[in-house]
Parts: C-alpha cells; sequence; structure tokens
C-alpha cells in the first residue's frame, strides 16, 4: 500500500507531461547489467588489524600529498578529504570494535554520474565510476547527491577539481588488483568480480554467524555497490548510512524523461488556449 | 525621426541617497566577487560536508523562482489576452531579465571552474536535472533578451528589427512559457535526488510541482513589489488596479499549492515528525502559515487587496515564503557540517542584488519603460496595448 501512494506521488509529480505519459517505468541508462562480472572488493572487518597499509599504498599510487602537522611531522588524516581518497577508522564500544575502511562505494547506478549536468563522472562498464577533470565545471551537484559523502573538493585551490577513490580503474584495465587491496597483508581486503565477492561475504557470515552482523552491506543498498563490507557492528555505528535498495537516477529519471511531454504540452495549452482568446480578433479582422 | 544611438535620451529622475548606498554596495560586492575569482572559493564557509552555501539557495534557488514573475505576466497578457496589464510588462520582463543575468553571475561566482561553464554545451548527461537547468536558462535568457529587445529598439527608432520582433513575439512568449515551467520544475526535480539530505517535510516526489506553483506566485507578487518600489522612485502612478486584478490570482496558486501540500504531508505520513522535531516543525508552520496561507487570505480579501500597504505587505509575505522554503529546503534542513555564510559570500549575495537594482535604474533612465504623461512615448504605448 505504501509503495503504491509513493509510486502514485512520483507519476504525479513527474510534471504536466506525465498527464500524456501512459506509464513510467524506465531504470536510469548507464547502468551495466553485467554487474556480477564487474569489478568489487570486499572488507572484512574481522580479519583487518588497521595497519592502514590500504591507506598508504592509496596515497603512493593516487600521488596524493601526506597530512602533516606544523613540524612538518605525518599525521594521520581524521577524515576523508581532498588529500584522502580512502581511510581506516575505528569504533569501539566496550569490548566490542571494529575497524571500517572509507572510501568510494562504486555504486552500480551511482548518484554523481547520474546528475553530473556535464558527464564528468562516469560508471565504467568493468565497476569503477572514473572522474574526468577537464569536464567538470565545478558545480559540486555530486558532492550533494552522494548518500555515502564521498567526492571530496580541493576548496584551497584556485582551481579545484573533484577527489575521490577511482578504483584504480587503470591498474583494474591492465588486470591487476587495486593498490590498497594488494596492500592489504591480511586479507581483510580483497577484490575480484562482484558475483565472487558476494558468495564470499555470505558464505562468512553463514560459517561464523556469531562474528558477524547479518547483512553484507553494499549488496542491496541504493541498488548495490562495488564496495561491499561484512562488520561484526551494525553498519549504523560505523557511519554507514540505511539506504533504500531503489538507486537514486531512477527516482530523477522518470522527471527527466518527461522533459519533452512537458515542453510541448506546454507549448500545446498555450497556443490552444491564444487561440481560444483571440478568434474574435480573428472574426473582427476578416 | 533620426535613428541611432543619439536618440537615446536621459530621463531625469532624481538620484536619492538609497541609490548612492546601493551603488556602493554593489562595487564591493562586485570587486569581491573578483576577489573570488583571484583566489578561489576559500573566502566561502561552503566544506567537504556542506557544499552548496547561500549562493545557490539565495541568489540560485529564490532568485529564479521570484523572476518566474515575467513569464507569467507575459503568460497574462499576450496568451490569456488579458490587456488591462499590459502597462507592467516591460518592466516585468526586464526584472526577469535581470534575475537571469544575476542568476548567471552568481553561477560564475559559485562554480569552482567558472571558465568550464561552456562546457554545458558540448558535454552532455541529459539525465542531470542541472544539465536540463542549465539548457533552459540559456535559452530562456536569450527569450526574455528578444522579448525585451522592442524596448532598446524603440529607442534606437530602429524600425525593421521592431517589426520583425513584434510578428515573433507570441512564439517567442510561448517559448518562454515553456522554457519556464521547464526550469522551475526542474529546481525541485534536482533536490529529488537528496532523499537522505533533505528534511521529510521538504522532500516529496512533488517536489517539482511545488516549485513550479509557488515560483508562479512569488513571481506575480514580486512583479507587484517592484512595480510599487519603482512607481514610487520614479514618481509614477502606482496602478493600484492592476496590482489588485494580478493578485486576485494569486490565492488560487497559493490555495492550491497548501491544499497539495497538506495531502501530501498526509499521505506520506510526514505529520509525524511534527511532534518529533520541533525545529523543522517550527519553520515549516512559519513557512506555510505565514508564507502561504496568510498572504493567499490577505489577497483573496478585496479591501485588502484594494490598499497599497496591504497589498505590498501580502506580495513581501508571499516572496518572504519562497526564499524560506528554498533556504528550508537547500540550506538549512539539510543535512551537512554547520554552515553560516562568510563575510564575503554574503556581500556578493547582496552587491548582486544591488547591481540588478542598477542595472533596472539605467534601464528606466534611458529606455521607455513607463508611459510617460509628458512623453509623446505614451501614445505609442496606447497603440502597442492596442495591438
Amino acid at each position: 500500500m505504501d509503495l503504491n501512494r509513493r509510486e502514485f506521488l512520483k507519476i504525479a509529480g513527474a510534471g504536466l507531461g506525465s498527464l500524456v505519459l501512459p506509464s513510467i517505468n524506465v531504470s536510469a541508462a548507464a547502468i551495466t547489467d553485467n554487474t556480477e562480472n564487474a569489478h568489487a572488493m570486499l572488507y572484512d572487518a574481522n580479519l583487518c588489524v588497521g595497519c592502514r597499509a590500504c591507506q598508504i599504498a592509496c596515497k603512493k599510487r593516487a600521488g596524493l600529498p601526506y597530512v602533516t602537522d606544523e613540524n612538518q611531522m605525518y599525521e594521520m588524516p581524521t577524515d576523508l578529504d581532498g588529500d584522502t581518497w580512502t581511510l581506516i577508522k575505528l569504533y569501539q564500544e566496550n569490548e566490542t570494535f571494529s575497524y571500517v575502511k572509507k572510501q568510494c562505494m562504486h555504486c552500480i547506478a551511482p548518484a554523481c554520474a547520474s546528475v553530473c549536468p556535464v558527464a564528468a563522472l562516469e560508471k565504467t562498464p568493468e565497476g569503477p565510476v572514473v572522474y574526468h577533470s577537464y569536464k567538470c565545471i565545478g558545480c559540486r551537484y555530486c558532492m550533494t547527491a552522494c548518500p555515502f559523502d564521498i567526492p571530496k573538493y580541493e576548496w584551497e585551490e584556485i582551481n579545484p577539481i573533484i577527489q575521490k577513490c577511482d578504483f584504480c580503474a587503470d591498474l583494474q584495465t591492465a588486470g591487476k588488483q587495486p593498490a590498497c587491496s594488494a596492500a592489504c597483508p591480511t586479507g581483510a581486503l580483497i577484490s575480484g568480480t562482484r558475483g565472487e565477492m558476494l558468495e564470499i561475504a555470505h558464505y562468512r557470515i553463514n560459517e561464523h554467524p556469531d562474528n558477524y552482523f547479518n547483512h553484507v552491506y553494499g549488496e542491496e543498498e541504493v541498488g548495490g555497490t562495488s564496495m561491499l563490507y561484512i562488520t561484526p557492528v551494525s553498519y549504523e555505528k560505523l557511519g554507514y548510512p540505511t539506504l533504500d535498495s531503489k538507486p537514486i537516477p531512477d527516482i530523477t529519471w522518470p522527471y527527466m524523461k518527461a522533459v519533452p511531454f512537458v515542453f510541448f504540452g506546454m507549448a500545446g495549452v498555450m497556443s490552444a488556449i491564444y487561440y481560444w482568446t483571440h478568434r474574435n480578433e480573428t472574426a473582427k479582422e476578416e | 525621426m533620426a535613428t541611432g544611438v543619439n536618440n537615446i535620451r536621459l530621463r531625469k529622475y532624481p538620484v536619492g541617497a538609497g541609490m548612492i548606498l546601493i551603488w556602493i554596495t554593489g562595487a564591493i560586492g562586485l570587486s569581491i566577487a573578483v576577489y573570488r575569482w583571484i583566489v578561489g572559493l576559500r573566502i566561502t564557509n561552503m566544506s567537504d560536508n556542506r557544499p552548496w552555501g547561500i549562493w545557490i539557495s539565495f541568489d540560485m534557488m529564490s532568485g529564479i523562482g521570484l523572476a518566474a514573475g515575467a513569464f507569467s505576466v507575459a503568460a497574462i497578457v499576450y496568451i490569456f489576452n488579458i490587456k488591462k496589464l499590459y502597462p507592467i510588462v516591460r518592466p516585468t520582463i526586464l526584472t526577469g531579465f535581470i534575475s537571469y543575468i544575476l542568476a548567471a553571475l552568481t553561477l560564475l561566482a559559485d562554480l569552482g571552474l567558472p571558465q568550464n561553464i561552456w562546457h554545458l554545451i558540448i558535454y552532455w548527461n541529459i539525465h542531470s536535472p542541472l544539465f536540463e537547468i542549465g539548457w533552459c536558462v540559456m535559452a530562456y535568457t536569450t527569450v526574455l533578451l528578444l522579448e525585451f529587445s522592442p524596448v532598446v529598439f524603440e529607442a534606437l527608432g530602429w524600425k525593421a528589427p521592431l517589426k520583425l520582433i513584434r510578428r515573433i513575439t507570441i512564439p517567442l512568449v510561448i517559448l518562454g512559457i515553456s522554457l519556464s515551467t521547464l526550469h522551475q520544475s526542474t529546481l525541485g526535480t534536482m533536490l529529488t535526488a537528496l532523499p537522505y539530505r533533505i528534511h521529510p517535510f521538504w522532500y516529496s516526489p512533488l517536489l517539482p510541482v511545488y516549485f513550479f506553483i509557488t515560483a508562479i506566485a512569488a513571481g506575480m507578487a514580486m512583479t507587484v513589489f517592484e512595480s510599487y518600489h519603482s512607481a514610487r522612485t520614479y514618481q509614477q502612478n502606482f496602478e493600484l488596479g492592476i496590482a489588485a486584478k494580478i493578485t486576485s490570482w494569486i490565492p488560487y496558486v497559493l490555495g492550491l499549492y497548501i491544499i497539495v501540500k497538506l495531502v501530501d504531508v498526509i499521505v506520506s505520513g510526514t505529520y509525524i515528525y511534527l511532534i518529533q522535531d520541533p525545529w523543522p516543525t517550527f519553520m515549516f508552520l512559519i513557512e506555510i502559515m505565514g508564507g502561504a496561507l496568510l498572504p493567499a487570505l490577505m489577497f483573496a480579501d478585496r479591501r485588502i487587496r484594494n490598499t497599497k500597504s496591504g497589498l505590498i505587505w501580502a506580495a513581501f509575505l508571499t516572496m518572504g515564503g519562497l526564499i524560506l522554503n528554498r533556504f528550508n529546503s537547500t540550506l538549512v534542513f539539510m543535512k551537512g557540517d554547520f554552515y553560516f555564510p562568510s563575510a564575503a559570500e554574503i556581500a556578493v549575495s547582496i552587491g548582486l542584488t544591488c547591481l540588478g537594482i542598477i542595472m533596472f535604474d539605467a534601464a528606466i533612465r534611458f529606455l521607455p519603460m513607463y508611459p510617460n504623461p509628458r512623453e509623446k512615448h505614451n501614445k505609442q504605448f496606447v497603440e502597442n496595448a492596442n495591438k
């Protein structure tokens, strides 16, 4: 019932053009059909020892500057920012604790790529969501639209660009692992196809149900992501938002699809009204 | 009649202290905008978890919403054929045109890479609401320029282009209405992509409809507000009859908005937040009661509508309602870090608004905007009205 109402409101809201549309049932393009074989990574918090080798490997691979204090001594970043694409955090509550890796989730249907007005963000069929800085105009819509708060900005630069994990798209095309998973010494972070990763994740949860929170984060969230997580504590506590399984591009696409109908529909209605209100004047002239 | 620039003559309206203050504020705002292009966005208080500030909420979202008067009044006069309103068409089109120029200028300050704004033309993403807004705004600004151009041609005494434009006036107006319907509603669509960020009071699948309806109401209110103030400044007769006529439709528009919004809140179950979240509730009620219900009732009352003060207050409340709505949905109750605009951001916002007033003032001084009883233009004006 709830779904029907929402569905009704959405269709009603698609603008005047929706009145002439028989039905709206599309999923946004740009989504790869073959999600099973796309690149993915699995992070197992129970295997992570918090060594941050992935963090350092990422900085090296991406050529990002390290964070230093006023004496030029190295410091740990406390959150993702323009210079930090990935980060290990620790959650602790009494006896229970869990590490967690923050980075771009590489959604199957990414909101950022869908909202970018100049298509600077692109979901590649292989899995990574990559950013083409040469196209970017700096509107920061991607930062607002990302449900995981991932894209970060170079606020100090005069010509700032977006910074976010690119899933080592170049390395993966060359048949190599992403730098972070290659650097992981304990196997907490592994990479492979999404199908394999999901299989492993479910296998581990089923084998040791006491050690894991019974949910693979990223399997369903906003239509599924390439980054998958299994952890001992609930994801809310680790700072991961509770999200619907509906991809965000699917929310906006019906409205965007209605654009030509609204345009020509409105023009048609206005022309009709014009001829109706001016009908006497033409008669007079004749 | 001689043609050319020499034909333009200055109308000598007095320059008040207020206008001088506006010139100074405008100059400060513009210089800070230039400074921002030199040093970057570091002079703003925006951050990674608050990527949009008042430039988006005020100058873009509210500014474009308030500029909706241009297409509403054009529709009323040219399409619905209500000629009584003809005298306010020119100032309204001009206000709209200036508002869109200001929105473009703000965008140039707000974008991280303003030099790349033309990329909208070559890199397409039809999935993006912002792409659609960008195109509509570019096209509609051109339409407004063409709709306004007869005033300039008239001032220059150029007959041929004047004739040409007159011939395509109706298609232009219809194109303008279609483009406005699209981008006003798409500003709402833009926010539907943020279901996890916007407070449920302001998030709805009907956002595009709300943005469109409220823009029409506030646009017409803005028209009245603006014509009242310019009549006072330029010693014109404030046409109470015309103002009362336009505003008599606002109760229907706002009434529709309130009814749909109420049904939406009940059906979607958002009303549970009325008890849970005191601050959003407070702001939501102020916005609906003070920014929609109260002005709707005021405009619906013939006695209030036919007094200057009643009319202006109601118009002010309607505009305030729209601005409050855009702020609540894109800033105040949008999840993110704490944000208060920096002095630079405020100065640019206010300065660009002042720049708009300066442009309007210049147009009034140089171009035949009003039927002036002391001038021969009056006759031509009446002729136009009867066309």
